[in-house]
């Protein structure tokens, strides 16, 4: 009735495995590029490294992970394309996203406070990226709720397309209050006028490195789900033959009393 | 669609006006809040007439918080089956509790006005303005309350989940509807009221098609 | 053999429902022909609510062929919903509005954009609310303060106003005296009259048999017997379809 659970093949475990190891690597290079090689910023100095994996860490939090979150929401959602995978991959990816989402305030909070002089500033990125923090542990507060596992579903997919929707709009709300936050220079090209030469490469080595972390964390924690939701699928064929020893029971318990002849 | 909204907000406004929840009971809560802020603000009236945009829309939102939950709890569970085995259309239901939940705020809204006003001591400079940025704020609140209220409507948590996910969605009408305020009171930092009236504006628009889109989905997954 | 003349208003088979991960229809073969009169029977916790709950359209089907009134269940659970009627447990109702709001408001909320109806709905609502013996004071009493005999009475009259072309009753005789069940009774022989197929679980077997054409036994979510008290009729879905499947129909089939 239910799929066996699926051994995960080889190719695929080594796929997993090769990004795996791509994203250390990439990682550890950016990490040994940034604080070693570039030079310091003449007015942030040492500061200045930061850039190399806030800004990605934003973009993987914002864009990637709930990008891919609000997708998969809207794919299961729309019949035609309704399938369990697009459920399991927006719950991972806005459940992996929280935690890049919590790590952009961090790591912007560590780079605003020699800078600012504060932990936290009411600027328009941060805000609106705690605003999106708050929706995301929503979203998971909704996904714990133990219930029918479709209605989880489209309670889920319902709470994060509306809260994507609302993101544009806190966003421009926000931005439209005062801003302390670098303009989106880091975001046009790497090779714009505010940073240039090894600086730029090795952005781009941060965005490559982080968006590999993303990316095999998602693929582990769709595994986790995956493997969750066939346990559920053999545990329903358990439960079936349970309910029908059960009313092989009762049909031999209880008699017909005159109501039809065997 | 239409016919069932009618139908629906009828409904729910009649329930109200025999039961008088809101009235009777979130309209005192949210003056009781307003008091409440005051004693924080100090007895000069002064940080009171600046603060006085923001206290109220905290205060309406709040308010509305517990509107939805009124308004949600009227359908309990046996009732929401009711409600899904009625035949209405889901976009009706959603556009008619959205409606009736509007006319309850904006009838604590014009009390909660007259209360700013009156206890903070503030010069309307234009009430037009003021009117405007409420109806706007309104009906986007309305919309994604009704949402939010559907979506955790069926769950034993609802009371707790409700406001952690509805707040952060409003927060944008918290901020837009504040400055707008500031603007028509004429203590704004800087800036016109008109950019802030236009969020609204458009919130409520986007909040009000998202419902009448995906209400039919909420309602099946109760 | 049955004339096919017209399409059953329920087929279920082999049909499997979740009620979270508990399978609450574990394999169900039901045909329920309109104007047919059908008694669920079992224990408790057997699946009766949930067969009833199933073709209301309020619990997914997920395995299985489930067909009612023409809309497959498994595509579409609220296209049917309009069409049934279902008098559950619990009296679904608003217990703020008075009986007369509730019921008017039942009959108006299933129109459906059929606006020419307005009068004739007025009409059969006050017929309704008379059958059931809920006039005078009783029908300007708010849902609240009614009696759980009283309420099921409201929702009953509800079904009668809206006449369904499927009425699902799910113990429609409990918290009735002896004169209510009698009401219960007529009136369900009128809509099965009137061309509705009634299917109606119960837990009182000499009562409920008197109003049967057939009663179907089911036990652990399954129908496990069926016996007929009219002549010709079919009570296997391997009768409706040309081609029969060799679907495990029911764990101890026994057909009259």
């Amino acid at each position: 009735m239910s799929t066996p659970v699926a051994a995960w093949s080889r190719r695929r475990a080594w796929t997993v495995r090769a990004v795996g190891i791509a994203a250390l690597v990439s990682l550890a290079a950016t990490v040994w590029l940034g604080i070693w090689v570039t030079p310091p910023d003449q007015v942030q100095h040492d500061l200045v490294r930061l850039v190399y994996i806030h800004p990605p860490i934003a973009w993987v939090a914002l864009y990637l992970a709930f990008g891919i979150g609000a997708l998969g929401s809207v794919l299961w959602l729309w019949r035609r394309t309704r399938s369990p995978f697009w459920d399991r991959l927006a719950s991972a990816s806005i459940e992996v996203g929280t935690v890049f989402t919590a790590l952009t305030l961090v790591t912007g909070s560590i780079w605003g406070r020699p800078t600012w002089g504060v932990w936290w500033a009411w600027d328009a990125r941060l805000t609106s990226t705690a605003l999106l923090l708050v929706m995301e542990l929503g979203y998971l507060a909704l996904r714990r709720v133990p219930g029918d596992p479709e209605a989880r579903a489209r309670r889920c997919a319902v709470a994060a397309i509306i809260a994507a929707v609302d993101v544009p709009i806190v966003h421009f709300s926000v931005v439209w209050w005062r801003t302390l936050h670098q303009g989106a220079t880091v975001l046009n090209a790497n090779l714009s006028p505010t940073i240039h030469g090894s600086m730029a490469w090795t952005l781009l080595l941060g965005f490559v490195a982080v968006t590999l972390v993303f990316v095999w964390m998602l693929l582990v924690r769709l595994r986790i789900e995956t493997l969750e939701q066939a346990l559920e699928g053999a545990e329903l064929d358990e439960a079936l033959q349970e309910r029908w020893a059960e009313g092989d029971t009762e049909a031999a318990l209880a008699s017909p009393a005159g109501v039809g002849e065997p | 669609m239409w016919r069932d909204s009618v139908l629906v907000a009828g409904k729910d406004l009649r329930i109200e006006l025999r039961s008088r929840v809101v009235l009777n009971q979130v309209a005192p809560f949210s003056l009781v809040v307003l008091v409440l802020f005051a004693f924080t603000l100090g007895p000069s009236r002064a940080p009171m007439a600046k603060a006085a945009p923001g206290l109220f829309w905290v205060t309406v939102l709040f308010a509305a918080v517990l509107a939805v939950q009124r308004s949600v709890s009227l359908e309990s569970s046996e009732a929401r089956d009711g409600l899904r085995l009625s035949g209405l259309d889901p976009a009706g239901v959603f556009l008619g509790k959205a409606m009736a939940l509007m006319a309850e705020l904006v009838v604590l809204e014009v009390l909660l006005g007259a209360g700013v006003v009156l206890f903070y001591g503030v010069h309307v400079r234009s009430a037009l303005d003021l009117v405007a940025a409420c109806v706007a704020g309104t009906v986007g609140l309305a919309a994604a309350g009704t949402l939010y209220g559907a979506l955790a409507g069926g769950l034993r948590v609802r009371e707790t989940l409700l406001p952690f996910l509805l707040l952060p969605v409003a927060a944008p009408v918290l901020l837009a509807g504040t400055r707008a305020w500031q603007a028509a009171l004429g203590t704004a930092a800087g800036g016109a009221g008109d950019p802030w009236l236009r969020l609204l504006c458009v919130f409520a628009a986007v909040y009000v098609a998202l419902g009448v889109v995906i209400f039919g989905p909420i309602l099946e997954a109760s | 053999m049955w004339p096919l003349a017209m399409a059953p208003a329920v087929l279920f088979r082999a049909a499997v429902a979740l009620a979270g991960r508990f399978p609450a229809l574990a394999g169900v073969d039901l045909v329920v022909a309109p104007g047919e009169v059908v008694v669920l029977e079992g224990a408790n916790g057997a699946g009766k609510t949930s067969l009833l709950r199933a073709c209301a359209g309020l619990l997914p089907v997920t395995q299985g062929e489930a067909v009612v009134l023409g809309c497959d269940l498994r595509r579409d659970r609220a296209g049917v919903r309009r069409l049934v009627g279902l008098l559950g447990h619990d009296a679904t109702l608003y217990d703020d509005l008075t009986v007369a709001e509730n019921v008017r408001f039942a009959v108006r909320a299933g129109e459906g954009g059929r606006a020419g109806r307005g009068s004739d709905a007025d009409d059969r609502i006050a017929a309704a609310l008379e059958r059931l013996g809920l006039t005078g004071r009783l029908a300007r009493t708010p849902a609240g303060r009614l009696s759980a005999g009283q309420r099921r009475r409201t929702v009953l009259a509800s079904l009668v106003a809206r006449r369904p072309q499927l009425w699902l009753l799910d113990e429609p005789h409990a918290a009735f005296d002896a004169e209510g069940r009698r009401v219960v009774d007529a009136v369900v022989r009128d809509a099965a009259a009137g061309g509705a197929a009634v299917v109606l679980a119960s837990h009182e077997h000499e009562v409920s048999s008197a109003l049967a054409d057939r009663v179907v036994s089911m036990a652990g979510g399954r129908v496990v017997a069926q016996a007929s008290t009219a002549p010709a009729a079919a009570v296997s879905p391997d009768d409706v379809t040309a081609t029969a499947t060799p679907t495990a129909v029911t764990g101890s089939g026994h057909v009259a």
